[in-house]
Protein backbone atom coordinates (compact mmCIF):
# COMPACT_ATOMS: atom_id res chain seq x y z
CA UNK A 1 0.00 0.00 0.00
CA UNK A 2 2.67 2.58 0.44
CA UNK A 3 4.07 1.67 -3.20
CA UNK A 4 2.04 4.28 -4.93
CA UNK A 5 3.42 7.20 -2.72
CA UNK A 6 6.65 5.63 -2.95
CA UNK A 7 7.43 5.60 -6.66
CA UNK A 8 6.11 9.57 -7.06
CA UNK A 9 8.45 10.41 -4.06
CA UNK A 10 11.23 8.29 -5.46
CA UNK A 11 10.59 9.70 -8.98
CA UNK A 12 10.24 13.36 -8.27
CA UNK A 13 11.92 13.69 -4.96
CA UNK A 14 14.52 11.16 -3.96
CA UNK A 15 16.10 11.07 -7.77
CA UNK A 16 16.02 14.50 -8.30
CA UNK A 17 18.16 15.53 -5.23
CA UNK A 18 20.74 12.26 -6.30
CA UNK A 19 21.05 13.78 -9.56
CA UNK A 20 21.68 17.48 -8.64
CA UNK A 21 24.85 15.95 -6.56
CA UNK A 22 25.89 14.89 -10.02
CA UNK A 23 25.10 17.53 -11.40
CA UNK A 24 27.17 19.38 -9.07
CA UNK A 25 30.11 17.99 -10.78
CA UNK A 26 29.07 19.44 -14.83
CA UNK A 27 29.73 22.63 -16.36
CA UNK A 28 26.20 22.83 -18.29
CA UNK A 29 24.10 25.28 -19.54
CA UNK A 30 20.84 23.45 -19.60
CA UNK A 31 20.66 22.99 -23.51
CA UNK A 32 24.35 21.41 -24.84
CA UNK A 33 25.09 18.43 -23.10
CA UNK A 34 26.73 18.36 -19.79
CA UNK A 35 30.25 18.75 -19.49
CA UNK A 36 32.05 16.36 -16.38
CA UNK A 37 34.80 18.82 -14.32
CA UNK A 38 35.28 17.25 -11.55
CA UNK A 39 34.83 19.13 -8.33
CA UNK A 40 35.65 22.22 -10.28
CA UNK A 41 32.45 24.37 -9.12
CA UNK A 42 32.93 23.64 -5.83
CA UNK A 43 36.38 25.19 -5.54
CA UNK A 44 35.26 28.04 -7.30
CA UNK A 45 32.18 28.85 -5.06
CA UNK A 46 35.15 28.33 -2.42
CA UNK A 47 37.15 30.92 -3.53
CA UNK A 48 36.82 32.93 -6.54
CA UNK A 49 32.89 33.88 -6.32
CA UNK A 50 32.10 36.98 -4.01
CA UNK A 51 28.72 36.73 -4.65
CA UNK A 52 28.21 33.83 -3.30
CA UNK A 53 30.02 34.71 -0.17
CA UNK A 54 28.10 38.12 -0.24
CA UNK A 55 24.81 36.29 -0.78
CA UNK A 56 26.03 33.43 2.10
CA UNK A 57 26.67 36.43 4.46
CA UNK A 58 23.15 38.03 3.61
CA UNK A 59 21.46 35.45 4.31
CA UNK A 60 23.49 34.39 7.75
CA UNK A 61 22.33 37.64 8.69
CA UNK A 62 18.77 37.08 7.46
CA UNK A 63 18.77 33.98 9.66
CA UNK A 64 20.13 35.82 12.81
CA UNK A 65 17.84 38.84 12.60
CA UNK A 66 14.65 36.69 12.35
CA UNK A 67 15.48 33.76 14.58
CA UNK A 68 16.25 36.38 17.46
CA UNK A 69 13.40 38.47 16.85
CA UNK A 70 10.57 36.29 15.96
CA UNK A 71 12.09 33.35 18.90
CA UNK A 72 12.09 36.10 21.31
CA UNK A 73 8.80 38.13 20.48
CA UNK A 74 7.40 34.42 20.41
CA UNK A 75 7.73 33.56 23.55
CA UNK A 76 7.20 36.77 24.87
CA UNK A 77 3.70 36.97 23.81
CA UNK A 78 3.58 32.62 24.80
CA UNK A 79 4.32 33.76 28.07
CA UNK A 80 1.60 36.61 28.46
CA UNK A 81 -0.88 34.23 26.49
CA UNK A 82 -0.41 30.80 28.38
CA UNK A 83 -3.57 30.44 29.94
CA UNK A 84 -6.88 29.79 27.93
CA UNK A 85 -9.30 32.67 28.46
CA UNK A 86 -11.70 33.99 25.49
CA UNK A 87 -9.03 36.86 25.06
CA UNK A 88 -6.16 34.95 24.91
CA UNK A 89 -7.76 32.27 22.18
CA UNK A 90 -8.77 35.81 20.81
CA UNK A 91 -5.50 37.21 20.52
CA UNK A 92 -3.52 33.98 19.30
CA UNK A 93 -6.19 33.57 16.64
CA UNK A 94 -5.35 37.55 15.13
CA UNK A 95 -1.77 36.69 16.03
CA UNK A 96 -1.52 33.58 13.71
CA UNK A 97 -3.72 35.17 11.04
CA UNK A 98 -0.74 36.50 8.75
CA UNK A 99 0.67 32.67 8.30
CA UNK A 100 -2.33 31.87 6.13
CA UNK A 101 -2.00 34.32 3.79
CA UNK A 102 0.80 33.77 0.62
CA UNK A 103 4.27 35.42 0.63
CA UNK A 104 3.50 37.30 -2.28
CA UNK A 105 0.25 38.96 -0.29
CA UNK A 106 2.54 39.57 2.33
CA UNK A 107 5.55 40.92 0.47
CA UNK A 108 2.82 43.19 -1.46
CA UNK A 109 1.19 44.32 1.26
CA UNK A 110 4.53 45.42 2.74
CA UNK A 111 6.00 46.56 -0.63
CA UNK A 112 3.18 49.64 0.23
CA UNK A 113 3.85 50.01 4.04
CA UNK A 114 7.69 50.30 3.21
CA UNK A 115 7.40 52.76 0.21
CA UNK A 116 8.89 55.95 0.64
CA UNK A 117 6.70 58.58 -0.13
CA UNK A 118 3.52 57.54 1.00
CA UNK A 119 3.80 54.20 2.55
CA UNK A 120 2.72 54.08 6.31
CA UNK A 121 5.92 53.69 8.38
CA UNK A 122 7.12 56.90 6.64
CA UNK A 123 4.17 58.84 6.57
CA UNK A 124 3.62 58.22 10.08
CA UNK A 125 7.79 58.67 11.30
CA UNK A 126 7.09 61.96 9.28
CA UNK A 127 3.82 62.95 11.13
CA UNK A 128 5.58 62.34 14.75
CA UNK A 129 9.01 64.38 13.48
CA UNK A 130 11.60 61.53 13.80
CA UNK A 131 12.04 61.35 9.98
CA UNK A 132 12.77 64.26 7.39
CA UNK A 133 12.14 64.59 3.78
CA UNK A 134 12.97 62.87 1.63
CA UNK A 135 12.53 59.68 3.95
CA UNK A 136 14.38 56.08 3.99
CA UNK A 137 13.90 54.54 0.59
CA UNK A 138 13.28 51.21 3.17
CA UNK A 139 13.66 48.35 -0.04
CA UNK A 140 15.59 50.06 -2.36
CA UNK A 141 18.33 51.13 -0.01
CA UNK A 142 21.30 48.62 0.11
CA UNK A 143 21.67 48.76 3.56
CA UNK A 144 18.62 48.39 4.45
CA UNK A 145 16.23 45.90 2.23
CA UNK A 146 17.54 42.76 3.91
CA UNK A 147 16.50 43.66 7.27
CA UNK A 148 13.02 45.36 5.89
CA UNK A 149 12.44 41.89 4.52
CA UNK A 150 13.83 40.54 7.62
CA UNK A 151 10.99 42.42 9.61
CA UNK A 152 8.34 41.33 7.38
CA UNK A 153 8.97 37.79 7.93
CA UNK A 154 8.71 37.59 11.35
CA UNK A 155 5.56 39.80 10.93
CA UNK A 156 4.64 37.20 8.88
CA UNK A 157 5.68 33.83 10.97
CA UNK A 158 5.66 35.34 14.87
CA UNK A 159 2.38 33.36 15.41
CA UNK A 160 2.85 30.43 14.39
CA UNK A 161 5.47 30.45 16.86
CA UNK A 162 3.40 31.57 19.98
CA UNK A 163 0.99 29.04 19.10
CA UNK A 164 4.17 26.33 19.13
CA UNK A 165 5.63 28.39 22.10
CA UNK A 166 1.91 27.87 23.95
CA UNK A 167 1.86 24.49 23.39
CA UNK A 168 5.35 23.73 25.02
CA UNK A 169 5.08 26.37 28.26
CA UNK A 170 1.58 24.52 28.65
CA UNK A 171 2.70 21.19 29.49
CA UNK A 172 5.12 23.11 32.94
CA UNK A 173 3.78 21.72 35.90
CA UNK A 174 1.79 24.98 37.39
CA UNK A 175 2.54 23.52 40.99
CA UNK A 176 5.94 24.54 39.96
CA UNK A 177 4.81 28.01 39.52
CA UNK A 178 2.28 27.75 42.76
CA UNK A 179 5.69 27.03 45.08
CA UNK A 180 7.87 30.44 43.50
CA UNK A 181 5.26 32.20 43.92
CA UNK A 182 5.02 31.06 47.87
CA UNK A 183 8.61 31.72 48.28
CA UNK A 184 7.92 34.89 47.18
CA UNK A 185 10.00 34.82 43.30
CA UNK A 186 9.49 37.15 41.23
CA UNK A 187 8.05 37.31 37.75
CA UNK A 188 11.48 37.53 36.34
CA UNK A 189 12.90 35.33 38.72
CA UNK A 190 9.95 32.69 37.81
CA UNK A 191 10.79 33.25 33.80
CA UNK A 192 14.60 32.91 34.40
CA UNK A 193 14.43 29.78 36.66
CA UNK A 194 11.19 27.74 35.43
CA UNK A 195 10.26 29.00 32.36
CA UNK A 196 13.56 29.09 30.21
CA UNK A 197 14.97 25.51 31.10
CA UNK A 198 11.75 23.78 30.93
CA UNK A 199 10.94 25.52 27.48
CA UNK A 200 14.65 25.14 26.28
CA UNK A 201 13.52 21.56 23.99
CA UNK A 202 10.15 24.18 22.37
CA UNK A 203 12.95 26.78 22.03
CA UNK A 204 14.84 24.24 20.29
CA UNK A 205 12.71 23.41 17.70
CA UNK A 206 11.61 27.19 17.25
CA UNK A 207 14.85 28.02 16.40
CA UNK A 208 15.97 25.03 14.64
CA UNK A 209 12.66 25.44 12.36
CA UNK A 210 13.02 29.45 11.97
CA UNK A 211 16.92 29.08 11.03
CA UNK A 212 16.07 26.38 8.59
CA UNK A 213 13.29 28.69 6.63
CA UNK A 214 15.30 31.62 7.01
CA UNK A 215 17.75 29.05 4.75
CA UNK A 216 14.50 28.29 2.30
CA UNK A 217 13.35 31.55 2.16
CA UNK A 218 12.21 32.36 -1.46
CA UNK A 219 9.04 33.78 -2.26
CA UNK A 220 9.25 36.85 0.00
CA UNK A 221 12.47 37.79 -0.99
CA UNK A 222 11.19 37.60 -4.64
CA UNK A 223 7.53 39.05 -4.22
CA UNK A 224 9.48 42.07 -2.46
CA UNK A 225 13.07 42.93 -4.24
CA UNK A 226 13.85 40.51 -6.49
CA UNK A 227 16.94 40.17 -4.53
CA UNK A 228 18.22 43.86 -5.15
CA UNK A 229 19.46 46.68 -5.01
CA UNK A 230 22.15 45.00 -6.44
CA UNK A 231 22.34 41.98 -4.43
CA UNK A 232 21.82 43.52 -1.12
CA UNK A 233 18.70 41.42 -0.34
CA UNK A 234 19.31 38.08 -2.27
CA UNK A 235 19.76 34.82 -0.69
CA UNK A 236 20.13 31.17 -1.17
CA UNK A 237 17.57 29.91 -3.07
CA UNK A 238 17.03 33.60 -5.15
CA UNK A 239 21.03 32.80 -6.01
CA UNK A 240 20.14 29.61 -7.37
CA UNK A 241 17.22 29.96 -8.81
CA UNK A 242 18.72 33.19 -10.89
CA UNK A 243 21.87 31.38 -11.33
CA UNK A 244 20.22 28.27 -13.37
CA UNK A 245 17.32 30.16 -14.89
CA UNK A 246 18.27 34.12 -15.86
CA UNK A 247 22.20 32.76 -15.95
CA UNK A 248 21.66 29.23 -17.55
CA UNK A 249 24.59 27.52 -15.39
CA UNK A 250 22.99 24.47 -14.41
CA UNK A 251 25.90 22.97 -13.38
CA UNK A 252 26.79 25.89 -11.17
CA UNK A 253 23.82 25.72 -9.45
CA UNK A 254 23.41 22.04 -8.50
CA UNK A 255 26.48 22.82 -6.69
CA UNK A 256 25.31 26.31 -4.35
CA UNK A 257 21.73 23.80 -3.85
CA UNK A 258 24.10 20.85 -3.00
CA UNK A 259 26.07 23.07 -0.32
CA UNK A 260 22.55 24.32 0.93
CA UNK A 261 21.36 20.88 1.44
CA UNK A 262 24.26 20.06 3.31
CA UNK A 263 24.28 23.45 5.66
CA UNK A 264 20.41 22.64 6.24
CA UNK A 265 21.36 18.97 7.13
CA UNK A 266 23.91 20.28 9.43
CA UNK A 267 21.12 22.46 11.06
CA UNK A 268 19.33 19.55 11.33
CA UNK A 269 21.82 17.31 13.16
CA UNK A 270 22.78 20.34 15.67
CA UNK A 271 19.21 20.47 16.87
CA UNK A 272 18.75 16.86 17.91
CA UNK A 273 22.16 16.62 19.41
CA UNK A 274 21.17 19.72 21.71
CA UNK A 275 17.89 17.96 21.98
CA UNK A 276 19.42 14.50 23.27
CA UNK A 277 22.38 15.64 24.68
CA UNK A 278 19.84 18.08 27.14
CA UNK A 279 16.90 15.61 27.73
CA UNK A 280 17.38 12.20 26.02
CA UNK A 281 15.87 11.16 22.69
CA UNK A 282 12.30 11.66 23.21
CA UNK B 1 1.09 46.60 38.09
CA UNK B 2 4.08 47.51 35.82
CA UNK B 3 4.14 44.17 34.34
CA UNK B 4 0.01 43.93 33.77
CA UNK B 5 -0.03 47.34 32.03
CA UNK B 6 3.45 46.56 30.17
CA UNK B 7 1.64 43.09 28.91
CA UNK B 8 -1.45 44.63 28.17
CA UNK B 9 0.41 47.50 25.77
CA UNK B 10 2.82 44.71 24.02
CA UNK B 11 -0.06 42.53 23.52
CA UNK B 12 -2.37 45.49 21.97
CA UNK B 13 0.74 46.83 20.16
CA UNK B 14 1.42 43.44 18.49
CA UNK B 15 -2.91 42.98 17.58
CA UNK B 16 -2.60 45.76 15.98
CA UNK B 17 0.57 45.66 14.29
CA UNK B 18 -1.28 42.48 12.44
CA UNK B 19 -4.35 44.34 12.09
CA UNK B 20 -3.73 47.73 10.83
CA UNK B 21 -1.80 46.27 7.36
CA UNK B 22 -4.47 43.91 6.94
CA UNK B 23 -7.41 46.43 7.73
CA UNK B 24 -5.44 48.88 4.91
CA UNK B 25 -5.95 46.42 2.10
CA UNK B 26 -9.52 45.33 2.80
CA UNK B 27 -10.11 49.16 3.19
CA UNK B 28 -8.16 49.88 0.12
CA UNK B 29 -10.01 47.83 -2.15
CA UNK B 30 -12.67 49.89 -1.72
CA UNK B 31 -10.98 52.86 -2.33
CA UNK B 32 -8.87 54.96 -5.24
CA UNK B 33 -5.58 54.96 -5.22
CA UNK B 34 -5.20 58.78 -4.55
CA UNK B 35 -7.06 57.76 -0.83
CA UNK B 36 -5.11 54.74 -0.22
CA UNK B 37 -2.18 57.70 -0.19
CA UNK B 38 -3.45 60.21 1.72
CA UNK B 39 -5.60 58.47 4.00
CA UNK B 40 -4.96 54.45 4.14
CA UNK B 41 -6.77 53.65 7.14
CA UNK B 42 -9.97 56.09 6.46
CA UNK B 43 -13.22 54.52 6.05
CA UNK B 44 -13.94 55.16 1.90
CA UNK B 45 -15.49 58.17 1.26
CA UNK B 46 -17.76 56.46 -1.13
CA UNK B 47 -17.91 52.48 -0.97
CA UNK B 48 -17.58 51.11 -4.61
CA UNK B 49 -16.93 47.86 -6.41
CA UNK B 50 -14.78 49.99 -8.88
CA UNK B 51 -11.55 48.13 -8.32
CA UNK B 52 -13.64 44.30 -8.29
CA UNK B 53 -15.38 45.81 -11.63
CA UNK B 54 -11.79 46.51 -13.01
CA UNK B 55 -9.67 43.26 -12.58
CA UNK B 56 -13.21 40.87 -13.08
CA UNK B 57 -14.00 42.77 -16.65
CA UNK B 58 -10.47 42.69 -17.37
CA UNK B 59 -10.83 38.95 -17.07
CA UNK B 60 -7.06 38.89 -15.72
CA UNK B 61 -8.43 36.74 -11.99
CA UNK B 62 -10.65 34.80 -12.85
CA UNK B 63 -8.63 31.94 -14.95
CA UNK B 64 -5.36 32.10 -12.37
CA UNK B 65 -8.01 31.63 -9.77
CA UNK B 66 -9.68 28.52 -11.25
CA UNK B 67 -6.13 26.72 -11.98
CA UNK B 68 -5.35 27.65 -8.25
CA UNK B 69 -8.58 25.71 -7.06
CA UNK B 70 -7.57 22.91 -9.26
CA UNK B 71 -3.94 22.46 -8.39
CA UNK B 72 -4.97 22.67 -4.66
CA UNK B 73 -7.79 20.58 -4.64
CA UNK B 74 -6.24 17.70 -6.76
CA UNK B 75 -2.79 18.14 -4.95
CA UNK B 76 -4.25 18.14 -1.52
CA UNK B 77 -6.87 15.28 -2.55
CA UNK B 78 -4.00 12.61 -3.88
CA UNK B 79 -1.44 13.19 -1.15
CA UNK B 80 -3.91 12.60 1.61
CA UNK B 81 -5.10 9.64 -0.17
CA UNK B 82 -1.14 8.33 -1.26
CA UNK B 83 0.14 9.18 2.09
CA UNK B 84 -2.27 7.53 4.31
CA UNK B 85 -2.26 4.10 2.37
CA UNK B 86 1.49 4.89 3.05
CA UNK B 87 1.42 6.23 6.64
CA UNK B 88 -0.94 2.91 7.43
CA UNK B 89 1.28 0.55 6.02
CA UNK B 90 4.22 1.88 7.61
CA UNK B 91 2.46 2.00 11.04
CA UNK B 92 1.66 -1.93 11.05
CA UNK B 93 4.10 -3.44 9.32
CA UNK B 94 6.81 -4.69 11.59
CA UNK B 95 9.25 -5.87 8.85
CA UNK B 96 12.34 -4.19 8.21
CA UNK B 97 11.26 -3.00 4.60
CA UNK B 98 8.47 -1.07 6.46
CA UNK B 99 11.47 0.78 8.62
CA UNK B 100 13.98 1.41 5.65
CA UNK B 101 10.92 2.63 3.74
CA UNK B 102 9.77 5.16 6.50
CA UNK B 103 13.39 6.33 6.45
CA UNK B 104 13.48 6.86 2.99
CA UNK B 105 10.78 9.41 3.67
CA UNK B 106 11.84 11.29 6.65
CA UNK B 107 14.82 12.30 4.16
CA UNK B 108 12.67 13.89 2.32
CA UNK B 109 11.63 16.12 5.68
CA UNK B 110 15.62 16.74 5.79
CA UNK B 111 16.50 17.83 2.08
CA UNK B 112 14.39 20.82 1.69
CA UNK B 113 12.03 20.79 -1.61
CA UNK B 114 13.62 24.35 -2.92
CA UNK B 115 16.89 22.68 -3.80
CA UNK B 116 15.56 20.32 -6.68
CA UNK B 117 14.45 23.21 -8.65
CA UNK B 118 17.24 22.28 -11.38
CA UNK B 119 16.23 18.48 -11.96
CA UNK B 120 12.64 18.83 -11.85
CA UNK B 121 12.73 21.27 -14.45
CA UNK B 122 14.86 19.31 -16.85
CA UNK B 123 12.87 16.44 -16.09
CA UNK B 124 9.86 18.20 -16.64
CA UNK B 125 10.66 19.92 -19.65
CA UNK B 126 11.73 15.92 -20.88
CA UNK B 127 8.23 14.80 -20.02
CA UNK B 128 6.28 17.78 -21.49
CA UNK B 129 5.27 18.99 -18.35
CA UNK B 130 5.74 22.64 -18.11
CA UNK B 131 3.35 24.91 -18.66
CA UNK B 132 0.96 22.47 -17.60
CA UNK B 133 -1.19 21.79 -14.21
CA UNK B 134 -0.71 18.45 -14.10
CA UNK B 135 2.88 18.87 -13.49
CA UNK B 136 2.12 21.56 -10.75
CA UNK B 137 -0.42 18.68 -8.83
CA UNK B 138 2.89 15.97 -9.65
CA UNK B 139 5.44 18.81 -7.97
CA UNK B 140 2.72 19.33 -4.69
CA UNK B 141 2.53 15.41 -4.36
CA UNK B 142 5.77 15.00 -4.41
CA UNK B 143 7.31 17.59 -2.22
CA UNK B 144 4.18 17.13 0.70
CA UNK B 145 4.44 13.50 1.24
CA UNK B 146 7.30 13.01 3.71
CA UNK B 147 5.58 15.58 6.05
CA UNK B 148 2.11 13.91 5.15
CA UNK B 149 3.47 10.65 5.85
CA UNK B 150 5.30 11.69 9.15
CA UNK B 151 2.42 13.22 10.63
CA UNK B 152 -0.29 10.27 9.57
CA UNK B 153 1.83 7.64 10.59
CA UNK B 154 2.63 8.87 14.04
CA UNK B 155 -1.67 9.44 14.13
CA UNK B 156 -1.79 5.60 13.07
CA UNK B 157 0.82 4.42 15.46
CA UNK B 158 -1.06 5.43 18.19
CA UNK B 159 -4.54 3.97 17.64
CA UNK B 160 -4.84 0.82 19.58
CA UNK B 161 -3.87 -2.83 17.91
CA UNK B 162 -6.61 -4.58 19.21
CA UNK B 163 -9.15 -2.46 17.16
CA UNK B 164 -7.26 -3.78 13.65
CA UNK B 165 -6.70 -7.27 15.12
CA UNK B 166 -10.45 -7.31 16.09
CA UNK B 167 -10.97 -6.67 12.34
CA UNK B 168 -8.45 -9.05 11.05
CA UNK B 169 -10.07 -12.00 13.07
CA UNK B 170 -13.54 -11.08 11.71
CA UNK B 171 -11.59 -11.85 8.02
CA UNK B 172 -11.39 -7.95 7.23
CA UNK B 173 -8.12 -7.61 4.53
CA UNK B 174 -5.90 -5.05 4.83
CA UNK B 175 -7.80 -2.50 2.26
CA UNK B 176 -10.90 -3.45 4.54
CA UNK B 177 -9.49 -2.59 7.77
CA UNK B 178 -7.82 0.30 5.58
CA UNK B 179 -11.00 1.67 4.55
CA UNK B 180 -13.89 0.57 7.46
CA UNK B 181 -11.42 0.95 10.54
CA UNK B 182 -8.38 3.25 10.07
CA UNK B 183 -9.99 6.25 7.41
CA UNK B 184 -12.72 7.36 9.99
CA UNK B 185 -10.98 7.19 12.85
CA UNK B 186 -8.09 9.60 11.73
CA UNK B 187 -10.38 11.39 10.16
CA UNK B 188 -9.60 14.78 12.17
CA UNK B 189 -5.79 14.71 11.87
CA UNK B 190 -6.34 14.01 8.27
CA UNK B 191 -8.66 17.19 7.89
CA UNK B 192 -5.60 19.27 9.44
CA UNK B 193 -3.36 18.05 7.55
CA UNK B 194 -5.60 18.44 4.55
CA UNK B 195 -5.48 22.57 5.46
CA UNK B 196 -1.95 22.37 6.16
CA UNK B 197 -1.11 21.40 2.93
CA UNK B 198 -3.74 23.31 1.06
CA UNK B 199 -2.39 26.10 2.53
CA UNK B 200 0.86 25.10 1.52
CA UNK B 201 -0.09 24.41 -2.34
CA UNK B 202 -2.65 27.67 -2.70
CA UNK B 203 0.44 30.11 -1.80
CA UNK B 204 3.49 28.11 -3.50
CA UNK B 205 5.29 30.61 -5.66
CA UNK B 206 8.53 29.02 -6.66
CA UNK B 207 7.23 25.81 -8.49
CA UNK B 208 5.01 27.97 -10.58
CA UNK B 209 7.51 30.62 -11.46
CA UNK B 210 9.46 27.71 -13.11
CA UNK B 211 7.38 25.68 -14.62
CA UNK B 212 4.34 27.80 -16.39
CA UNK B 213 5.06 31.07 -18.35
CA UNK B 214 1.86 30.81 -20.11
CA UNK B 215 -1.12 33.32 -18.39
CA UNK B 216 -3.64 30.63 -18.96
CA UNK B 217 -1.59 27.99 -16.41
CA UNK B 218 -1.24 30.35 -14.07
CA UNK B 219 -1.82 30.47 -10.44
CA UNK B 220 -2.98 33.20 -8.08
CA UNK B 221 0.72 34.50 -6.93
CA UNK B 222 2.15 34.34 -10.53
CA UNK B 223 -1.08 36.72 -11.13
CA UNK B 224 -0.18 38.78 -8.18
CA UNK B 225 3.88 39.00 -9.34
CA UNK B 226 2.30 39.75 -12.83
CA UNK B 227 0.48 42.54 -11.02
CA UNK B 228 3.35 44.06 -9.29
CA UNK B 229 4.86 44.96 -12.41
CA UNK B 230 1.91 45.83 -14.35
CA UNK B 231 0.13 47.95 -11.42
CA UNK B 232 3.10 49.00 -9.53
CA UNK B 233 2.13 52.51 -8.51
CA UNK B 234 -1.27 51.32 -8.58
CA UNK B 235 -1.96 50.13 -5.06
CA UNK B 236 -5.72 49.98 -5.29
CA UNK B 237 -5.65 47.54 -7.91
CA UNK B 238 -2.56 44.58 -5.81
CA UNK B 239 -4.61 44.97 -2.80
CA UNK B 240 -7.75 44.21 -4.58
CA UNK B 241 -6.18 40.94 -6.22
CA UNK B 242 -4.45 40.28 -2.69
CA UNK B 243 -8.18 40.26 -1.20
CA UNK B 244 -9.55 38.62 -3.76
CA UNK B 245 -6.40 35.72 -3.99
CA UNK B 246 -6.40 35.69 0.10
CA UNK B 247 -10.64 35.28 0.39
CA UNK B 248 -10.61 31.41 0.06
CA UNK B 249 -7.85 31.15 3.44
CA UNK B 250 -9.48 33.59 5.49
CA UNK B 251 -12.84 32.20 5.28
CA UNK B 252 -11.63 28.20 5.80
CA UNK B 253 -9.69 30.24 8.63
CA UNK B 254 -12.53 31.91 10.28
CA UNK B 255 -14.35 28.08 10.44
CA UNK B 256 -11.71 26.24 11.19
CA UNK B 257 -9.54 28.32 13.23
CA UNK B 258 -8.37 25.15 16.06
CA UNK B 259 -7.83 22.62 12.64
CA UNK B 260 -5.92 25.48 10.91
CA UNK B 261 -3.49 26.37 13.99
CA UNK B 262 -3.20 22.25 14.60
CA UNK B 263 -2.13 21.91 11.16
CA UNK B 264 0.05 24.12 10.02
CA UNK B 265 2.20 24.15 13.64
CA UNK B 266 1.78 20.13 13.50
CA UNK B 267 3.19 20.14 10.05
CA UNK B 268 5.80 23.10 11.27
CA UNK B 269 6.97 21.22 14.53
CA UNK B 270 7.33 17.97 12.41
CA UNK B 271 9.21 18.89 9.61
Amino acid sequence: MAMPAFLIYAFLYLYPSVSNLWNSTKRWDGVLPPEFIGARNFTYLATNDDLFLKVLGNNIRFALVVVILQTSFSLLFATFLLKNTKTTIFLRVVYFFPTILSSVSVGLIWLFLYNPNYGLINATAKKIGVMQDPGINWLGDSRYALYAIAITQVWFHTGQMVVIYVAGLQQIPAELYEAAEVDGASRWQQFKSITWPMALPTTAVVVAYTTIQSFRAFDLVYAMTQGGPSNASDVLVTLIYNTAFASYKFGYASAQSVLLVIMVLLITWLQRRTLRVNYGDK
Amino acid sequence: MLYKSTKNFLLTAFALLVLIPCSIVVLGTFKTDGEIYSTPLALPKTWTLDNFRTLFDSGGLITPFKNSVIVAVFSVFFTLLLASMAAYAIARSMTISGKVLFFLFTLGLAIPGQVNIIPIYVLFVKLNLTNSLTGLVLVNIALTLPISIFILSAFFKDLSKEMFEAASIDGAGHWRIFRSVALPLCRPAMGATGIFLFVICWNDLLYPLMLISELSKKTLPLILIDYRGEYFSSFSMLFTAIFVASIPMVIMYLFFQKSFIAGITAGAVKG
